[in-house]
């Protein structure tokens, strides 16, 4: 006796349709997974076993083999439970397998029965969506994410749910969709920041024009703490983007139980110590890093000099292109990573150098070792440079500064502005480009760097044409000497 | 001098004592020999110079500084020589490139060695319009205990040597010593009290030597003027109020914005205009004046 469910396994952000056959025979007990399962799918036959024992129906005890095919793609993880246990309740003949026709299914089973929630739902569900099935058993905590994709979950909380509707016997209680996006809430906010005029300009000019950012300074100018306040002044995801940041993050299952729906632009700051593949995504089933953890968000590289050189060079795919592609046997995944990147870093290593209150204790070779770490390269990615000096006392006594709120609206709309139409450089404009140009250490990829920057500074103040004022503040956040004579 | 004093072998040219220059063969210890590099005639050698030293772990000001006497006094017709070393000595040497003049490098090791490795580029620029020279047969390696004898060859082929920026226990100061010796003009430039990267500075004033204030100071001992200084840029009415208040110091430009009230474009466009006029430059997130108008 032989019954097949559907379920999908994810290769990246791909969901690829598996088929879960179970097949019953006469002979000695016996339970075998085949189809290249890994050490966790392995493990469903305990759970399976236990779970369809506690939902109180039948384990049939003959000999069972189930099938994951195609045999050839690896398949990871504890969602099989589910529509394993499925094929064999349809496999013994206690639901029939018609009632199964038009579902998927994915969900990791306890030992009495419950179902538990999985990663990945969401591609999950879009796989399934898109193979023309209409409905997604899945665990009932799953059930807003799965909703997601447009297909309509039966959402479940015990395995004698899932018999009872499919004998036509129980219909799952309607759970709460998902119609608007809920605002994003408790990101930091702006206001408190006190002084820093110019490090919060740059920080405005970064949301406003999608620039990546660099926050030099010495320790303890609030370099981190204003970073941190980038996420809050973006415009909010638009529904196709927190897809997307959602597909991913469910993947790497970072979702917060109750919140099926990433609306905040993310903020990934991982630390210096993390690995290659750690940032950029690796792994045998090739698993999302924090680069692509931050699409549509914000990536923070605190003490970016700090970080290993072959780290920083990896990140310049996706700085380039917005997307990771990691090669392996199963085939090539894809994971989507435009991302902002916003770093900070001392001026040099003991941290002194631009400190009027501290002095300076870096030998000449450490202070070349260290600039030497950021590649011209790498500097290049970053369109503003801002040097962050210590806050005067009376600074920090001022009256608390702009709300993110605010400050957001003026970025919103300077988007809009650049959408419709990009402003030009006045003649007048050009001409202070060119001298620049000539007098200082600006290179080429400087200049376009400055063009782009000034672009943005002209949209934010609303005005038609890049006038040499916008020009001379983009000027302003160009790549200090001291970093670009390294 | 003639041609015929230099004697080649192979592709290195070289001076025996007798043929040195003048002020050089007048000090105590002259070198036996200086091995020659570079594309420059030997006539240069016998120009009036003027020595630029100081520390290797120089202050941001310290650089500007070196910089702007580099660009000034060789813009008028002097030659400036200093020892290739990190931090001032090699920001001396680009002053002098950017204004397109003649500048010789003396090294403490073969002429064919570069060091320090970072400044190749340099060395290499020097040699199109300048020389570098040494007493050392090419191949010699550069050692510790070398660089103060070559000290004295920096003080020897100078009138005048300007120290910028110096420690307690500077090789500079072994060079400012070497010229004291040997009757040369000595300028110190005047730093903070407070910073350690001047006390050897300040205790050369406090011990006699000149202070150094502006260029002319130099010029002044050589009885030139002041040679092909653009003349004094016209300054907007924004520029010239941000370089009234920046002559009190180095601010950043959230102070300055307080200090003078003006929005951040007007600002912008000033400290682009007094950053293009090469009068002020912006470093570790302060501006500063690195040249005076006029």
């Amino acid at each position: 006796m032989l019954a097949r469910t559907i379920t999908h396994a994810l290769v990246g952000l791909d969901a690829r349709s598996v088929e879960v056959e179970a097949h019953l025979e006469d002979g000695v007990p016996a339970f075998a997974i085949v189809g290249l399962p890994d050490r966790a799918c392995q493990e469903a036959k305990q759970r399976v076993r236990s779970g369809i024992a506690s939902a109180e129906l039948m384990w049939p005890g003959r000999r069972l083999t189930v099938n994951l095919a195609p045999a050839e793609l690896r398949k990871e993880g504890s969602g099989f439970d589910l529509p394993i246990a499925l094929a064999v309740l349809a496999a013994s003949r206690q639901v029939t397998e018609e009632s199964l026709r038009g579902h998927a299914a994915v969900g990791e089973l306890a030992l009495d029965g419950r179902i538990r929630p999985v990663t990945g739902v969401l591609a999950a569900a879009e796989g399934a969506k898109e193979q023309g099935l209409s409905r997604l058993f899945c665990a009932a905590a799953s059930a807003p994410e799965a909703a997601l994709a447009g297909i309509e979950p039966v959402p479940l909380h015990h395995l004698a749910e899932a018999a009872s509707y499919l004998r036509g016997e129980w219909h799952p209680e309607p759970f709460d969709e998902l119609d608007e996006l809920p605002a994003p809430e408790g990101l930091p906010d702006l206001a408190d920041v006190r002084g820093q005029e110019r490090a919060r300009r740059a920080l405005e000019l970064a949301a406003a024009g999608g620039h990546n950012l660099l926050l030099a300074g010495p320790p303890g100018t609030g370099k981190t703490m204003l970073a941190r306040r980038l996420p809050g002044i973006l415009p909010p995801l638009t529904r196709e983007e927190a897809l997307e940041v959602t597909r991913i993050h469910s993947v790497a299952g970072l979702l917060p139980p109750g919140r099926p729906l990433v609306t905040a632009p993310p903020f990934r700051a991982p630390h210096h110590t993390a690995s290659a593949p750690a940032i950029v995504g690796g792994g045998s089933g090739p698993r999302p890093g924090e680069a692509s953890l931050a699409h549509r968000g914000v990536l923070f590289l605190d003490e970016l000099a700090e970080f290993p050189r072959p780290t920083l060079e990896a990140l310049r795919q996706p700085l380039e292109d917005g997307v990771i592609s990691i090669a392996r046997v199963e085939g090539k995944a894809v994971f989507p990573a435009r991302f902002q990147l916003v770093a900070t870093m001392n001026l040099c290593p003991c941290g002194a150098k631009g400190d009027p209150a501290a002095e300076c204790s870096c030998s000449t070779q450490r202070l070349a070792a260290y600039r030497d770490k950021l590649s011209r390269a790498l500097l290049d990615r970053f369109d503003l440079l801002v040097t962050v000096p210590r806050p005067r006392a009376l600074e920090l006594a001022a009256a608390p500064s702009e709300a993110s709120e605010l400050v957001r609206e003026r970025v919103v709309a300077a988007r809009e502005r650049v959408r419709e139409r990009r402003p030009h450089r006045t003649g007048a404009a050009d001409e202070l480009l060119s001298r620049a140009v000539e007098r200082l250490p600006l290179s080429a990829r400087g200049r376009a760097r400055v063009a782009r920057v000034s672009a943005t500074v002209a949209a934010l103040a609303g005005a038609e044409a890049v006038e040499p004022e916008h020009l001379a503040e983009a000027l302003s956040f160009r790549t200090p000497n001291e970093l670009a004579a390294a | 001098m003639s041609a015929a004093a230099v004697e080649s072998i192979g592709a290195v040219r070289k001076l025996r004592r007798r043929e040195l220059p003048e002020l050089l063969r007048q000090i105590h210890d002259p070198p036996p020999t200086l091995f020659l590099r570079g594309g420059a005639d030997v006539e240069v050698l016998w120009r009036p110079a003027v020595a630029i030293v100081g520390a290797r772990a120089c202050s941001t000001y310290g650089a500007q500084v070196a910089r702007m006497l580099g660009r000034e006094l060789a813009a008028s017709g002097l030659v400036v020589v200093s020892g290739l070393a990190r931090g001032v000595d090699g920001e001396a040497h680009r002053g002098a490139l950017d204004a397109g003049g003649v500048t010789v490098a003396v090294l403490g090791c073969g002429i064919d060695r570069d060091y320090p490795a970072a400044h190749t580029e340099l060395a290499r620029r020097i040699c199109e319009r300048g020389l570098v020279v040494s007493e050392y047969e090419p191949g010699v390696e550069p050692a510790p205990w070398r660089f103060p004898a070559r000290n004295r060859i920096i003080a020897g082929l100078t009138a005048a040597t300007v120290i910028v920026e110096a420690r307690e226990r500077s090789g500079a100061l072994i060079t400012a010593d070497f010229a004291l010796e040997d009757g040369r003009e000595v300028f110190a430039v005047p730093g903070e009290i407070t910073s350690m990267l001047s006390t050897g500075t300040n205790r050369l004033l406090r011990q006699g030597a000149t202070p150094l204030t502006s260029t002319e100071d130099v010029l002044e001992l050589f009885g030139l003027s002041p040679g092909q200084r653009p003349p004094a840029p016209t300054l907007s009415i924004v520029a010239a109020k941000l370089i009234e208040r920046l002559a009190d110091g180095a601010v950043s430009a959230d102070e300055l914005a307080r200090a003078t009230e003006l929005e951040p474009g007007p600002l912008a466009v000033g400290l682009a205009e007094l950053e293009l006029a090469g009068l002020v430059a912006e470093a570790e997130g302060r501006y500063r004046v690195v040249m005076p108008p006029g």
